[in-house]
This record gives structure tokens, C-alpha cells and sequence, in this order.
């Protein structure tokens, strides 16, 4: 039994992950205005919340697990893939059927199977399908740009200011519009051009993009997570999108698209590298994320809605015990998979 | 319509041939059920349980005659692990076949033997040394703890030492400091 | 340049090894007592060979080698023999083993030493002598040495690595005896060689040691040893580790190394292999590092035997935020059940333990499953699924998923952000599983006996049989006895008739295939009862 130890603790591997989203963060407020921050807040406030009631009820040392500060981690990466703009119940429900259902009703920190964000998420996708899709117009394109105390108005009571309407404010997020657009018949080249697509993603979308690569690039060197689920992931998206777009460009976007649209980039680096619900084994965690990479794509393409990552996840970590149990490595001073089923 | 009922009346009927033809198959197996009861049981051969053995218990469990939480010295866990094997609900030990006790062995004063053999009788195992009208003793590594020596002995001179824990087979403690629950 | 290997994970604790690596060895004073534990080595406890008030001589073995795999003891000193007792020894469990207590008499005298002449001698008898000298692995594995020195079925051992890693942190005994006694080692190391057949011998030291190895190259001028540097990360010093470092070959699991042509011996074995055959000196004393909370750090060469207390005093008065001592490194040791153990040959380090130098972890979390441990395994286990399989005392899973693989290196703990005492659940687990090995094998043998006598009976109730009915065809007996009743003394004389009736000047089965020594113990025990029946005739006879 070691006497020492590094001095990494859970809740400094969650601050670290809060640190690395920081930077979309901001990228995301400067570009669609402050209903990101509130969403963050009201989902913050839940989460912690409903963890304390929840190891209250559970007769659980309230102190240590708070301080864990993975409530934290799931309220934000929930607000982050939520529409900010939607009414305020539709984040704190989702929060708390994150922390309350997902997390302790499955055992608590370690022990749930789903990662809560996506469950919080795909619930309220299925649930509340007309909110979900409230995403705010960059600002760029806005023809009417909310103030924070306009945003909390509409957020709590959904009111707007005089004279401004809804379809001022929110619009079809890049990879909707790709997809109705598709279904409508126009190809590909013709759909890109539209007014909410930028270099390669989602004008502005494509910024935050890439702040959660720069994220993710600061997770793994600080080792919290490791290469294997991101590259995965990232890979086999791209390299499915590069296939169908080199047969049918016109039908098919170009790999950057997928990349650098909806939830991809913070899919890979942030929440299919949940620890909890994810692949434990090197080449398990290679198969997960290139499954979730595949499914997305395959949702994404086929599937009823516009973009796939909190199903892929959630249908991955129902195959984590599975993957984990056929891909253990091979120990040292084993010959190759001697004694492995 | 009609097609589809009958598809699934006919994949009814195949399945439970199928199912039938396992049952019976697996009904082979039965023998070796004592053998795996017995494999559980610890083999003090005291008699506790009510029967003249561990073997004559496994058997009668595996026909159905006897519950299984009636072994003193295989304790909770041996009825956990009985409760395993066979698919039913553990059950806390009858405490009318005795109470689990830590482990002992037999060991006879020898100063006061009188060499009667009586004990040597009553040994399920055959771990008690001696000849008549000379001194008995216990080999200890044998002796599986039963008690069944003590009643017969006519000086009352054989007693039951509790085995004490050695450097060789001290065990690590389950952690206990961790915060509890999880 | 030599190709090394990387094993994978490892972990990069804080070194702490400068605090006693700046002064020489020096040379422990003669302890008011010494206390010398019969079992310091892997495998049975050494024999006392000597009794209480004897007097022995420095170096005379008081403890023979019990079987192949056991070590013999000796007398670190001269001195007489005031006990031969139970008494506390370092042992995780605090639980006291057959120690001979040894009073000295100051004189330091020596038994005859006469050198061994190994180029020439019987391989097999060299290998008796070294176990009749104490050798047993210094590193800390007290394997004894002898049957390492044993090539086997194999003709010879193709390499032999010298272990001079040292990675765990704070200890530098080996680093010091490196440095100060190099030629020995370089010695010990050729007599190994000679004995494996050996074609090439590496030493492997760590980057973090450039004294040592200045002094290793040094010695080895002029002869075929390699001294190779390997990186600095713990555990380099594992055994398997170092092997795989050194020739990219992994010593197979549960296995021995010399399957792959390999034996790796600490440097600190070499160095007492080289007194033993070059000198004919016992294994009596050791170097040993006495660091963390004292006022001097330093490393000395002590008297095994020589307890705890009198040692770390001599590292200056113990300071009273001191906790204990943890024998070991911080990694693999263990806190010592109390500062009257003595000193043993497994002893590299002891580190007097304070709040302030090793902090109480904070509460265990949950697993999240981060895989840091995973990471970090030097053996490529899955810490997190044994540590779930292990808490669940789910035995049969954690086996399955190599427990047993498990070197108990510490790299999980090290590194787990939940802060889970993993190793302790590995420990419990594996002596769980191993007492219950021992559970079943000795239910195994009750199940033979029980139905060997089941059997017994059987035979001798036809025997019975058959004889009455041999008898019958003869003049009629009256059947023997009534059914004997409840009192004690009819139960006796129904015992005494059934006796009358079997003897046919048989003995009881049971004694038949004892032992000599077994039969002479029942035959004196007989003879004590003898006297003691006459005083009990009487009063059993007025029952
Ligand atoms: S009670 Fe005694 S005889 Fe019966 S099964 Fe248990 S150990 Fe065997
Ligand atoms: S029953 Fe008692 S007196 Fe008789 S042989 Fe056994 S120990 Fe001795
Ligand atoms: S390092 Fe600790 S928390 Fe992380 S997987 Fe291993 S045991 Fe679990
Ligand atoms: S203690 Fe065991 S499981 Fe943990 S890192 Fe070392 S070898 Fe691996």
C-alpha cells in the first residue's frame, strides 16, 4: 500500500475539465449572446442542489461528494448542448433527471451506466422536441440582438421585447438545415453557401469548435483523458464522411462539415470520454469511440434527427461492460491472449 | 393472417421441444449435484446437521429433504454459496443444528487418559492416535473440529482449543476506511 | 550502446534519497540485545539448533534450513542464548513468530571461517553451503538464494542481471554499497556467473545514481559486466521490470525467470554472496537506510537482529511528532507493528513516519473509472475492475482478471484520484483466496479419512462376521455384553470387554504405519500415564 500518492484528487480532474471548456464558453457568449451563461448558472444551481438532496436521502457524506464537483461537470456540458434560448424549466429538468435519475438512481458518482448529460439531453429531445431546437442566431446574422436582462425576461417568462419576434433570434442550426434542405432535393454545394454556414461548420459554431479542440488538446496533456476515445471518434466520422462525400458530393457533406458541426468536437473531447460510462480498456476505448464516430454519422445521414451524439453515446455505454470484457490487454508475462475468453 | 398465427404456433411448439428436450438432458446431470453440494460442505463430519455426515446431507439436499441452512460450521457462507449453486434464497442458519464457532481442534490431556479408546470411536476422521490401555492423542493437522470425541471420553479430559492465527495464516482485513457504502 | 525496453506505465514519486545519500555507511554500535527471528525468508522456519543459556559464537548458526526452500540463521554475535520465544518481528500483522534471543557478550568472537573454494567444489554442495550461510534475496523478497543459483534442467543460465535499480523512494542502501564496496559486488557477481554458466551479466542501475554507477564501471574494468543505466521510474527495480528493461524479454507470469534464460539478483545479495564464499562470513548483518523524520539520515551497517528502536536512535533522539516506522519504501512497505522488532534481512529502510512527511490520504470516492490506474500498471492489469471485484469479494473474477499477476507495487494507489487504498484490496483478497485454498485442501483430506474409515468400519464388521460365523459352526457362545448403559463407568467396562474381545494381539490400526520418533513419543507419554494410572486406579475403580 503506497504511503504517498500524486496529489490528483477527483474534484481537481473535474476542475480541470471545467477549465478546458472556458474558452468555448466565452467563444459561445460572444457569438450568441448571454443565454449561454444563464443556461450554466441555472443548471449549476440545479445540479448541486438536487446532489445534496440526493446524498441526503441516500444517508451519504455530503461534504466529499459535493467537493467532487462532478455535478458541476454535468450541468455544464448539459447547458452547453442544450438551446440556450428555450424556456428556463426545460434546462432544470433536464438537470435534474441528470443528476437525480441518471446519476444516483444508478448508484451514484462511479456507479451509473448512462452518462447524465446525454440522458438529461436525449430525454428532452424526445420529450420536448419543438423547445429543443430554440438554438440563437450568431450574432452576426441577428436582425435583433437581446440584452441579458431581455434574455432572463424571455428565459423566465418568455416574454420579448416589443416588436421583436422569436424567428428574429433563433435559427436552424447548420446541421438542420442541411438536412431539410437534402430532403428538399437541393445538393449539397448549393445549401453550403446559405448564410449560416461559415468556413466549414456553423458561422461561429466553427469557433467554438475549435475552442473545445484546444480543450481537449489541454485534457490530454494534462492526462486526464486519453487519445484513444477522441481520435477514434473524430477519425472514423471523418473518414465515413470522406467516403460518401468522395462518392456523392452533392448528397453528402464534406468531412470538415461533420467535424467542425454540432456536437462533434465536444462529443469527442468531453463526453464520450466520460470516465464513468466510458470504455476503461485502450483498444475498448479505440471500438467506443470509433462506434459512437459511426453512429453519429449514421444518424446524422439516415437517422430522424439532425445530429446523433447523445444517442450514440447512450447506446454505447450499454455495450461499455461487453467491450470492456473482450478487450482486456494482455498482461505482462502472458502469452498473447493465453487465458482471455 | 392465418399464416402468421400458425408461424408462431409452430415456433411455439419448436421452442418448447427444444426447451423439453434440455430439461431432460440436464436431468442427467443430477449426480453430480451431491458432489458439488459436498464440494461446498466443510467436512467437520460433526453431525449437526442431523445427518451421520457431510456426504449424507449433500444428498439429502440435493433430493430436496433438507433445507439448507442447517451446517454450523459452514456458517453464512457456506449457506450463501449453497444458496448459489442452487438457485434458491439464502436463509439464516437454523440455530436449532447449533451455532458457527471459530475454528478448534481436539487436544487430549494426556496426563489423564486413561487409554480407553472410546474417543478413537467417535472420530469421523481417524485423527486420534493410541492404542487400548495407552495414552491418545490428536494429531492436530487432522482434526476437523467436530467435537464428537468429548462426550464419549469417561474423564472428561479431551478439550477444544480454538485454532490461533499465525504469521502463516494471518490474513489482510477487508479495508475498512474507506467511506462505507459504495 | 545497449537497446533498452520500456515496460508500461510506471510512476515518477518524489525521490527523497538525497537526505541520506551524502554520508558514508557507517557501522552500527553492538545492540544491548539482539533478537533473531527463525523466519526471515521465504518459505519454512529455520530449526533452533541451540538451547537457552548456550553460549554461541559470532557467525555459529542457531537455525537450520528447514527443507529446500528455507535459509538457515545465524548468531550475529558472540554472546549467550537468554531465550528461545515468541517474540514481535516485522510483520504486517504485529502478530510475534519464534525468535532466540541473544545477550552479548562484547567480545565479538568469531566461529571458524574458512572461505569457499567454489571454481572446484560439487555445484549441489555449493548451493548446500550458501544455504547453511543465510543467503536470501536483500532486496526484499528474502527468496533464499540457493535455489536461484540452481540453472535447473536448463545446462546453464545464459544472463545474469545485477539488480542495482533502487527505485523506490527514500531508500539508498543500495546506491551507498554501490558506491562504497564495488569490487565485492563485482566478486559475488563473477562466483554467480560461474555457478549459472552465464554468458553475460548486466547490471542495471538508474539514472539517478551516477556515483554508483561511476563505481560499478569502475570495477568492472577488465571484465565482461555491462553496467547499464536504465531511466529513472518506479518500479525499474521489479525484478521482471529490470529484466524486461535490460533484454526486452518478459519473465513469463507465474513462472521463473530462468524459463527465458534470466536470473536477477539484488546487488545487496551479490555483495553478502561474495562475503559467504570468498570470506565463508554468514549472512549476520546488513545495510540498511534509516531516513524520513530524524535528524540524521544515513545508512548503516547493522546486526540482523539489532531492534528498530536502538537502530533509528542512532540517526539521532526521535522526534516526537513521530508516528511509527514504515519498514520498506513508501510504496511497497509496511508500518512496523512496533519499534521493538528487530532488525531482519529483508530490512532495506525504515522511515520514521510523521503527519507532516506522509499525510493521512483523505476519505476514498467512489471509482470513476478514470483508468489513471490502469495507466499506470507496470503489469497491464485492470486495477479498477480487481479493486471492484475484490470489494465485492467476488474471488473467483478477480483471479480471473490475473490478480495473482498483481506485484502489489503501489503505481494504482499512487495515482488513483479517488484516493482507494487499491493494494489493501488486492492484499485482502489474495490471502482471502489463499486461506481459502488452504480451507479446502484439508477439507479434501477430512473428506478421504472420513470415508476411508466409512470403508474401515465396513471391512472390520464383515471381519466380525465372518469370524462369528466361524464361530458358530463351533460350540455355542452366549452373545458378548448387554448394550452398555448411560454411566460412565458401564461405558468403560463395555470399552474393556469389546478390547478383551478384539484382542487378538493386534494393535489398533492406526499406529501401525507411524514413524519411529512418533512411536517412541507415545511410548514415553505411556510411561508417564503408567505412574499416573496407579494414583487413578483407585478412585475409578470406586466410581
Ligand atoms: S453439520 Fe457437520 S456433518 Fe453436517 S454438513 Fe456441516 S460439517 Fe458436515
Ligand atoms: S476417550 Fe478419553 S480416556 Fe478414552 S482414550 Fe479417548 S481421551 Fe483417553
Ligand atoms: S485510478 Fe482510482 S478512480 Fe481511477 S479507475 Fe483506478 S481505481 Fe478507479
Ligand atoms: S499494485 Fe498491482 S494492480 Fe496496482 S499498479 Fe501495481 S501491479 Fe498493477
Amino acid at each position: 500500500m503506497a504511503y504517498v500518492s500524486n496529489s490528483a484528487s477527483v474534484s481537481s480532474v473535474m476542475l480541470k475539465v471545467l477549465f478546458a471548456l472556458l474558452p468555448a464558453t466565452a467563444i459561445y457568449q460572444l457569438y450568441f449572446g448571454p443565454a449561454i451563461l444563464v443556461s450554466i448558472v441555472l443548471a449549476s444551481v440545479t445540479a448541486i442542489g438536487a446532489e445534496a438532496a440526493m446524498l441526503r436521502l441516500r444517508k451519504l457524506p455530503i461534504k466529499p461528494f459535493l467537493l467532487d464537483g462532478s455535478a458541476l461537470v454535468t450541468a455544464w456540458l448539459l447547458a452547453l448542448s442544450m438551446p440556450p434560448l428555450a424556456p428556463w424549466w426545460l434546462i432544470v429538468i433536464a438537470t435534474l433527471f441528470a443528476i437525480v435519475v441518471a446519476k444516483h438512481l444508478y448508484g451514484g458518482l462511479g456507479n451509473n451506466l448512462f452518462n447524465p448529460a446525454m440522458v438529461g439531453y436525449a430525454v428532452m429531445l424526445i420529450s420536448f422536441p419543438a423547445h429543443m431546437t430554440q438554438w440563437p442566431v450568431v450574432d452576426t446574422l441577428a436582425h435583433a440582438h437581446l440584452s441579458l436582462s431581455g434574455t432572463l425576461r424571455f428565459i423566465f417568462g418568455g416574454e420579448l421585447p416589443a416588436g421583436m419576434k422569436l424567428d428574429a433570434l433563433t435559427l436552424a442550426t447548420p446541421l438542420d438545415t442541411l438536412r431539410t434542405q437534402l430532403l428538399l432535393g437541393r445538393p449539397a454545394s448549393e445549401i453550403t453557401p446559405m448564410p449560416v454556414f461559415g468556413y466549414v461548420g456553423g458561422k461561429g459554431a466553427e469557433l467554438i469548435a475549435l475552442a473545445y479542440l484546444a480543450g481537449g488538446v489541454y485534457l490530454l496533456q494534462q492526462r486526464i483523458i486519453t487519445w484513444h476515445i477522441p481520435v477514434a471518434f473524430l477519425a472514423t466520422l471523418a473518414l465515413l464522411a470522406f467516403g460518401f462525400h468522395a462518392y456523392d458530393a452533392a448528397r453528402y457533406a464534406a468531412p470538415w462539415f461533420h467535424l467542425a458541426t454540432g456536437g462533434a468536437l465536444l462529443g469527442a473531447f468531453f463526453i464520450a470520454t466520460d470516465p464513468v460510462t466510458g470504455a476503461t480498456t485502450p483498444k475498448g476505448k479505440l471500438i467506443f469511440g470509433a462506434a459512437i464516430g459511426a453512429l453519429i454519422y449514421l444518424i446524422r445521414t439516415w437517422g430522424g434527427y439532425p445530429d446523433g451524439v447523445a444517442f450514440a453515446v447512450l447506446i454505447l455505454n450499454m455495450c461499455v461492460p461487453l467491450i470492456d470484457a473482450y478487450t482486456q490487454p494482455r498482461v505482462f508475462g502472458h502469452v498473447k491472449d493465453q487465458d482471455k475468453p | 393472417m392465418l399464416t402468421a398465427l400458425l408461424a408462431m404456433a409452430g415456433l411455439t411448439l419448436f421452442l418448447g421441444l427444444v426447451l423439453g428436450f434440455a430439461a431432460i438432458k440436464f436431468k442427467v446431470e443430477e449426480s453430480p449435484l451431491v458432489q458439488k453440494i459436498d464440494a461446498i460442505l466443510p467436512q467437520t463430519q460433526c453431525g449437526q446437521c442431523g445427518f451421520p455426515g457431510c456426504k449424507p446431507y449433500a444428498t439429502a439436499i440435493a433430493a430436496g429433504e433438507a433445507d439448507i441452512n442447517q451446517c454450523p460450521p459452514g456458517g453464512e457462507e457456506g449457506i450463501q454459496r449453497l444458496s448459489e449453486l442452487l438457485g434458491v434464497e439464502p436463509k439464516p442458519l437454523n440455530a436449532e443444528h447449533g451455532v458457527t464457532k471459530p475454528k478448534s481442534v481436539a487436544v487430549i490431556d494426556e496426563n489423564i487418559c486413561i487409554g480407553c479408546t472410546l474417543c478413537i470411536q467417535a472420530c469421523p476422521v481417524d485423527a486420534i492416535l493410541g492404542a487400548a490401555k495407552h495414552m491418545h492423542t490428536v494429531i492436530e493437522a487432522e482434526c476437523t473440529g467436530c467435537e464428537l470425541c468429548i462426550p464419549p471420553c469417561p474423564v472428561d479430559c479431551i478439550s477444544m482449543k480454538p485454532l490461533q492465527e499465525d504469521i502463516t495464516t494471518w490474513k489482510w482485513k477487508y479495508p475498512m476506511y474507506a467511506i462505507k457504502h459504495f | 550502446m545497449r537497446k533498452l525496453f520500456d515496460f508500461h506505465g510506471g510512476v515518477h514519486p518524489a525521490q527523497h534519497k538525497a537526505e541520506s545519500a551524502t554520508l558514508p555507511i557507517a557501522t552500527a554500535p553492538l545492540p544491548t540485545r539482539l533478537i533473531v527471528p527463525m523466519h526471515q525468508h521465504i518459505g519454512n522456519r529455520a530449526k533452533p539448533i541451540v538451547s537457552v543459556g548456550e553460549r554461541v559464537l559470532k557467525g555459529q548458526m542457531i537455525g537450520q534450513a528447514d527443507g529446500y526452500i528455507s535459509c538457515a540463521v545465524h548468531a550475529p554475535t558472540s554472546g549467550t542464548v537468554s531465550a528461545i520465544e515468541m517474540a514481535t518481528v516485522p510483520h504486517p500483522s504485529g502478530l510475534p513468530d519464534l525468535c532466540i534471543r541473544i545477550e552479548p557478550d562484547g567480545e565479538e568472537q568469531w566461529v571458524e571461517r574458512t572461505p569457499l573454494d567454489y571454481t572446484t567444489m560439487n555445484p549441489s554442495e555449493l548451493r548446500n553451503r550458501l544455504r547453511d550461510l543465510g543467503l536470501a534475496g536483500m532486496g526484499g523478497a528474502v527468496f533464499p538464494s540457493h535455489a536461484k543459483l540452481n540453472p535447473g534442467r536448463r545446462a546453464n543460465v545464459p544472463t545474469l542481471i545485477l539488480n542495482g535499480a533502487e527505485c523506490e523512494p527514500w531508500i539508498t542502501c543500495d546506491d551507498l554499497l554501490m558506491r562504497e564496496r564495488a569490487d565485492q559486488i563485482v566478486a559475488g557477481g563473477k562466483i554467480m556467473q560461474h555457478m549459472l554458466g552465464a554468458s553475460e551479466v548486466l547490471i542495471g542501475i538508474e539514472d539517478n545514481k551516477p556515483e554508483a554507477i561511476q563505481a560499478m564501471r569502475a570495477a568492472c574494468a577488465g571484465t565482461d559486466f555491462e553496467v547499464i543505466v536504465a531511466p529513472t521510474k518506479y518500479p525499474s527495480g521489479g525484478a521482471k521490470q529490470l529484466t524486461k528493461i535490460l533484454t526486452g524479454k518478459e519473465p513469463p507470469a507465474g513462472g521463473r525467470s530462468t524459463e527465458i534464460g534470466v536470473q536477477v539478483f539484488n546487488v545487496a545479495t551479490v555483495y553478502t554472496l561474495a562475503r559467504a564464499v570468498l570470506h565463508g562470513e554468514p549472512v549476520i548483518s546488513r545495510v540498511i537506510t534509516v531516513t524520513g523524520n530524524v535528524e540524521r539520515p544515513h545508512n548503516f551497517e547493522a546486526l540482523i537482529g539489532t531492534p528498530v528502536r536502538e537502530l533509528v536512535a542512532l540517526a539521532g533522539t526521535p522526534r516526537a511528532d513521530t508516528q511509527g516506522y514504515i519498514m520498506g519504501g513508501p510504496m511497497m512497505g509496511f508500518n512496523l507493528p512496533s519499534d521493538q522488532a528487530p532488525l531482519i534481512k529483508a530490512t532495506n529502510c525504515l522511515i520514521a513516519t510523521s503527519p507532516k512527511l506522509f499525510p493521512a490520504p483523505p476519505p476514498a470516492l467512489p471509482c470513476i473509472r478514470c483508468t489513471l490506474c490502469a495507466q499506470a500498471c507496470p503489469v497491464d492489469l485492470q486495477p479498477q475492475e480487481l479493486y471492484w471485484f475484490s470489494r465485492a469479494k467476488e474471488f473467483g473474477k478477480a483471479q480471473e482478471y490475473d490478480l495473482f499477476d498483481c506485484i502489489e507495487c503501489g503505481c494504482c494507489d499512487y495515482v488513483c484520484p479517488s484516493n482507494i487504498p487499491l493494494v489493501q484490496y488486492y492484499r485482502f483478497a489474495k490471502s482471502e483466496i489463499w486461506a481459502r485454498e488452504r480451507e479446502k485442501d484439508k477439507a479434501d483430506v477430512a473428506r478421504d479419512r472420513h470415508e476411508f474409515r466409512d470403508y474401515r468400519i465396513e471391512r472390520e464388521k464383515k471381519e466380525r462376521a465372518d469370524k462369528l460365523a466361524a464361530k458358530t459352526q463351533g460350540p455355542k457362545t452366549p452373545a458378548p455384553g448387554q448394550p452398555a448403559a448411560d454411566s460412565k463407568q458401564a461405558a468403560i467396562q463395555a470399552a474393556i470387554d469389546r478390547a478383551k474381545l478384539k484382542r487378538a494381539g493386534v494393535e489398533p490400526k492406526n499406529v501401525a504405519d507411524l514413524p519411529p520418533e512418533k512411536l517412541q513419543e507415545i511410548r514415553e507419554i505411556e510411561a508417564r500415564r503408567a505412574q499416573l494410572k496407579q494414583a487413578m486406579e483407585k478412585p475409578s475403580d470406586t466410581l
